[in-house]
């Protein structure tokens, strides 16, 4: 087994659900899992560490990491907009949302603000189509959105920075 | 746990329920827990203890409408609070006894008439996190039933009989692909539960997660048993937190009761499940791109024959089903095959869970007999149209499907009648839409999705998406030419026959569906450069969302 990349106990929280596989290759995207919620992004340290320890090709592991939308090679803002893109949020103006947000913040989806405090994201349908249009305010849904509520609540962010 | 114990504990949760005078079940679905529902049973639970009444305050799973939420059901009158704030909490408590709250109710009793539920019956009715309520409503009867007094072939022939067909989408005869694994020859043999309920606008197994995961795990041990496997996987995507923590539970407690381990229901039967996260991939709803991803693997498909049955997870035989086709295992066996039959069409047996979603008064979800025509679902459960608008199209079948425009509207809902009609049933998501949704822009809408889903190993399904994507563009743009749209045919044709798996084959759908109908507005976007709903570019309203959505 690699040594671990440093003193964070993170890495030992990486380590163990690696170890609870019995460091199985199968184990790679659960493993990523765990690195991507323990530190909020995968780095080339822990895609290296992850690798290594599970005996999978870098190459494979790195394939894995941007075929699935949900792993992210570089951090967030301290803040995190998700706009759902659903089919029944688009009907119902989802799109003017986005519109609105990217007006606001001046970045696109995907990216974060220069003062890394908000990142702007999209999302396939988090089926809270119920509720549309809906968006993940730091990972807390509010549905029925208008656009003039989510510029009060990124100005919000904006002033508590 | 013998079959006493198991009565056992159901007679003793009865009785347990039949203490209190009333029952306030809130509902701590998604949609409802997003309006704070939690907030707003902490506040019942506290009114509660306040007044002395002997009411019992419970967390249940999706009560249906969601936008009516946060929903409290009121037992045992059957009165349905809606838009509960936890300030109402007070009078909520008071009115136990006494006449309901005017303003709070719903008066959605057409939303529920027509319904049949099947799949949903314990949804709204009890707590998913807690087992013994849901033994208490005739819960693990039918695994028990069948480990004891069943062999595997006859629960194989009782589940072909009653005509069920995968939930998924597909279609397949369920009996049909659980012969197959269980003939074929293999010394380990899986399980897999598909919850990567990637259609946008669908929301049917995460209600079922979350409102009721034991059914789907008792559905999945009865086909482990039938099939002779020993491991599963339920793979659920990563963007349904709650309904991933409802089943960690679910297996835990199912795991305590012996209903998943060794030794199950006291015979020799051993089957555990394990949780597999999904990571943001629409391709990994296509069953050999899910079992890739489950063996660690890129989601990407791989052509069939062999199919799971013969040579799945780990080239051993699989069985994979969706999480609505293991919940509608157990009530069958428990019924008889028979009574399962008798409801829905000649071909599409049962009942189908639906969300009801769009340009429509009550969003939520449903489950209705199959046969019931979309004019009823729409125009009775649903309660038609808000805002005086007309209705246009329903979207069923996601990215898959089609739009279905008034002219079909007397359709039964059935497998085949979907797909005469340019459609498919999908996993069951309904998205209605009014006069003001273009549907040139619909179209694109979802090339952009299968466009930017796609998984990039075949070449008609990584090229053909983007191009089709960049004509639709064109036309939304007022830019076409007739000749464009020729091309845009033809593209449709090539990427439809020659791609490798269900996304590619099926991507041109809303082009093809929307163009049978609709084609007066793809000529008014190249003709007149005129978006008659005013949403496109090239029409009367401008919209700057165009160039983000690129």
């Amino acid at each position: 087994m690699p040594p671990l990349p440093s003193d964070d106990k993170r890495w030992k929280i990486v380590n163990g659900t690696m170890r609870r596989h019995g460091y199985a290759r199968n184990a790679l995207i659960e493993t990523l899992h765990t690195a991507q919620a323990s530190f909020g992004y995968l780095d080339e340290v822990a895609i290296r560490f992850v690798a290594k320890s599970l005996h999978v090709p870098l190459s494979q592991a790195y394939g894995v990491v941007t075929f699935y939308h949900h792993f992210s090679l570089k951090p967030a803002g301290k803040h995190t907009c998700t706009v759902c893109l659903g089919t029944a949020c688009y009907i119902k103006g989802a799109d003017k949302l986005l519109a609105e947000a990217q007006k606001h913040l001046g970045i696109k989806p995907g990216e974060t603000t220069p003062d890394n405090n908000i990142s702007l994201m999209t999302a396939r349908c988090v089926g809270a189509c119920g509720r549309a249009p809906v968006v993940l305010e730091d990972n807390e849904l509010v549905g029925l959105m208008h656009p003039d509520q989510l510029v009060q609540k990124l100005e919000g962010w904006a002033a508590d920075d | 746990m013998t079959s006493e114990e198991l009565l056992q504990i159901a007679e003793t949760t009865v009785a347990e329920r039949k203490e209190f005078d009333y029952e306030l079940n809130v509902c701590m679905a998604l949609g409802c827990m997003s309006q704070h529902s939690d907030k707003v049973k902490a506040a019942l639970t506290e009114e509660v203890a306040k007044s002395g009444k002997r009411c019992h305050v419970r967390q249940t799973g999706c009560i249906g409408p969601c936008a009516a939420g946060p929903l409290v059901s009121v037992g045992p009158t059957g009165t349905l609070y809606g838009n509960v704030h936890e300030d109402d909490a007070e009078a909520v408590v008071a009115s136990l006894g006494g006449d309901p709250v005017e303003r709070l109710q719903t008066h959605l009793q057409h939303y529920f008439e027509g319904q049949h539920p099947i799949v949903l019956e314990n949804s709204g009715q009890i707590d998913p996190e807690k087992i013994d309520e849901f033994i208490g409503r005739g819960g693990y009867l039918a695994l028990m039933q069948v480990l004891t007094q069943m062999t595997p072939q006859e629960v194989v022939e009782q589940i072909s009989r009653s005509g069920l067909r995968g939930r998924g989408g597909g279609g397949y005869p369920t009996g049909l692909k659980w012969g197959t694994v269980a003939k074929a020859v293999g010394a380990q043999k899986y399980v897999i539960c598909n919850g990567d309920e990637g259609d946008p606008g669908a929301f049917m197994d995460r209600s079922v997660l979350e409102s009721n995961p034991q059914r789907v795990i008792e559905g999945m041990a009865i086909a482990a048993y039938a099939v002779g496997a020993t491991k599963g996987y339920v793979y659920v995507r990563a963007e349904y937190p709650l309904a991933i923590s409802r089943l960690t539970v679910s297996l835990r407690e199912a795991r305590r009761r012996g209903f998943l381990g060794s030794g199950i229901c006291g015979t020799t039967f051993a089957f555990d499940i394990e949780i597999r996260i999904g990571a943001g991939a629409f391709v990994c709803g296509e069953e050999t791109a899910l079992i890739a991803s489950i063996e660690g693997l890129r989601g990407q498909p791989r052509s069939r024959p062999p199919y799971p049955a013969v040579s799945g997870l780990w080239g051993s035989p699989t069985l994979i089903n969706n999480v609505e086709t293991f919940a509608n295992v157990a009530p069958i066996l428990r019924n008889g095959p028979e009574w399962y039959s008798n409801i829905g069409t000649a071909k599409s047996k049962g009942t189908k869970v639906f969300a009801l979603t769009g340009k429509i008064a009550n969003t939520g979800l449903i489950e209705v007999p199959m046969g019931m025509t979309l004019r009823q679902i729409i125009f009775e459960i649903g309660g038609g149209i808000p805002g005086g608008h007309k209705f246009k199209a329903v979207q069923t079948g996601g990215p898959s499907g089609g739009c279905i425009p008034e002219q079909h509207l007397d359709l039964p809902v059935s497998y085949e009648s979907l797909i005469d009609a340019g459609s498919m049933m999908g996993s069951g998501g309904m998205i209605v839409m009014d006069d003001t949704s273009c549907m040139v822009n619909v179209a694109r809408y979802f090339m952009e999705f299968c466009m930017s889903e796609s998984c990039g190993k075949c070449i008609p399904c990584r090229t053909g998406t983007a191009q089709m994507f960049n004509l639709l563009t064109k036309i939304c743009n007022g830019e076409a030419t007739h000749a464009d749209l020729d091309l845009l045919v033809d593209l449709c044709d090539v990427v439809k026959n020659t791609s490798l798996c269900g996304l590619g084959m099926t991507a041109p759908n809303p082009v093809l569906s929307t163009l049978r109908y609709f084609k007066d507005e793809y000529l008014a976007h190249i003709e007149n450069q005129h978006c008659p709903a005013g949403v496109c570019a090239c029409g009367s309203r401008v919209v700057a969302a165009e160039e983000v959505m690129a």
